[in-house]
């Protein structure tokens, strides 16, 4: 999604959301990841100021002291940034990849089954299709990607073929890269 | 492999983990090796956390001892002597994009509009990682006047200020960044020698 993507022309406007609309999406996102529901106060602090980013090609970021939190697709689910993910590792369901598929992952490419089910890598959790997922690595502390899976880890073990896992947001794409300045 | 490595679920979600990231490649050091700055990468990383790179980097110099040591018994290894010089090929290039970037110029143009007035033009500051936008907005504050970022007939970003300051701009710039070489900056005047 952010392969071409360039901040600093693409925003089309930035607004101060209202505080009855913040709440709508904060219990918007908490029903999406109730694992982080223990840390939502933190993530999103009651009184922030929470701003909406609208890019274009119906990206909007949701922005907190000018950090990026989250994202999201046209009306689509709220996806956490890597920052955030690496913040809070153990709020997203996560699924690992092998060594090999690694460098893939880092210039953009989706992850296919194999590369999910091998010996190096780990589906822990049961998790149905289309659910957003922290991508970890083997042998590696930190989460390299955020993905949607595109089938259920259960199909993943059994078809093991082509893209279990697509990738949405990586390390080093223009996301990772780009910052919000006031 | 994976076991070891990979952190205890048990530790508490609730507060943030605190994750370093490079200061060359912005990405958690263990992802430089995949980056193109590896060199730089591990200086700085040596430099700032010297824990976190014995810890990430010790066993990748074992491993390389060990392959060095295996290497003397057999003929030198193809793909990995390939893979060397892809990384020095590289780290070749982004030095040498450095070097078009010092070398790159920033011209002060003053072009006459009617006989008492002027325009200041200046070209080429986007090289230097400077947002035009926010430039031309301090231009505009510092002089006291008119300033904005206008596309030229080539279709690059310039800053247009109203009025002849082209020495005070020469100083400014100077002043607020100071990674501009000072023997870049082109003073000129009247469109005829506008590069």
């Amino acid at each position: 999604m952010f392969k071409k993507f360039n901040i600093k022309e693409d925003i089309a406007t930035r607004s101060l959301v209202k505080s009855s609309v913040q709440r709508n999406i904060r219990s918007k996102i908490l029903e999406q990841y109730n694992r982080l529901e223990p840390v939502i106060d933190e993530v999103l602090p009651k009184k922030s100021s929470l701003i909406l980013v609208k890019c274009h090609e119906h990206i909007n970021l949701l922005t907190v002291n000018n950090e990026i939190l989250f994202f999201q697709h046209f009306d689509g689910p709220y996806y956490p940034t890597l920052r955030l993910l690496h913040k809070y590792p153990h709020a997203f369901p996560r699924v690992q990849v092998d060594k090999g598929a690694t460098k893939r992952i880092l210039s953009g490419a989706n992850i296919m089954c194999p590369g999910l089910t091998s010996k190096g890598a780990r589906l822990e959790e049961a998790l149905p299709a289309n659910t957003i997922v922290g991508v970890f690595a083997e042998g590696k502390e930190h989460a390299l990607a955020i993905g949607l899976t595109k089938m259920s880890t259960d199909d993943i073990k059994n078809i093991n073929k082509d893209i279990g896992v697509e990738n949405i947001h990586y390390l080093n794409d223009p996301l990772w890269k780009s910052s919000i300045e006031s | 492999m994976s076991e070891q490595d990979t952190p205890a679920p048990s530790t508490s979600a609730s507060t943030a983990v605190q994750v370093i990231y490079c200061g060359v490649c912005s990405l958690p050091p263990e992802y430089c090796e995949y980056g193109p700055t590896l060199s730089k990468c591990k200086e700085w990383l040596q430099e700032k956390h010297s824990e976190l790179f014995d810890k990430l980097y010790s066993q990748t110099n074992i491993e390389n001892d060990v392959a060095t040591l295996s290497l003397e018994n057999k003929p030198t290894n193809d793909a990995e002597d390939k893979k060397k010089a892809k990384v020095f090929i590289e780290a070749a290039k982004i030095e040498r994009e450095l070097q078009k970037k010092m070398a790159s110029k920033v011209t002060i143009t003053r072009i006459a509009r009617n006989k008492k007035k002027s325009v200041t033009n200046v070209g080429g500051l986007q090289n230097f990682d400077i947002d035009l936008k926010k430039a031309a907005k301090n231009f505009a504050s510092k002089f006291a006047c008119g300033s904005s970022v206008v596309k030229n007939n080539q279709g690059i970003d310039e800053i247009v200020v109203q009025g002849d300051v082209s020495d005070d701009l020469y100083d400014y710039i100077l002043e607020t960044w100071p990674n501009v070489p000072e023997d870049n900056i082109e003073l000129t005047e009247e469109k005829k020698s506008k590069k």
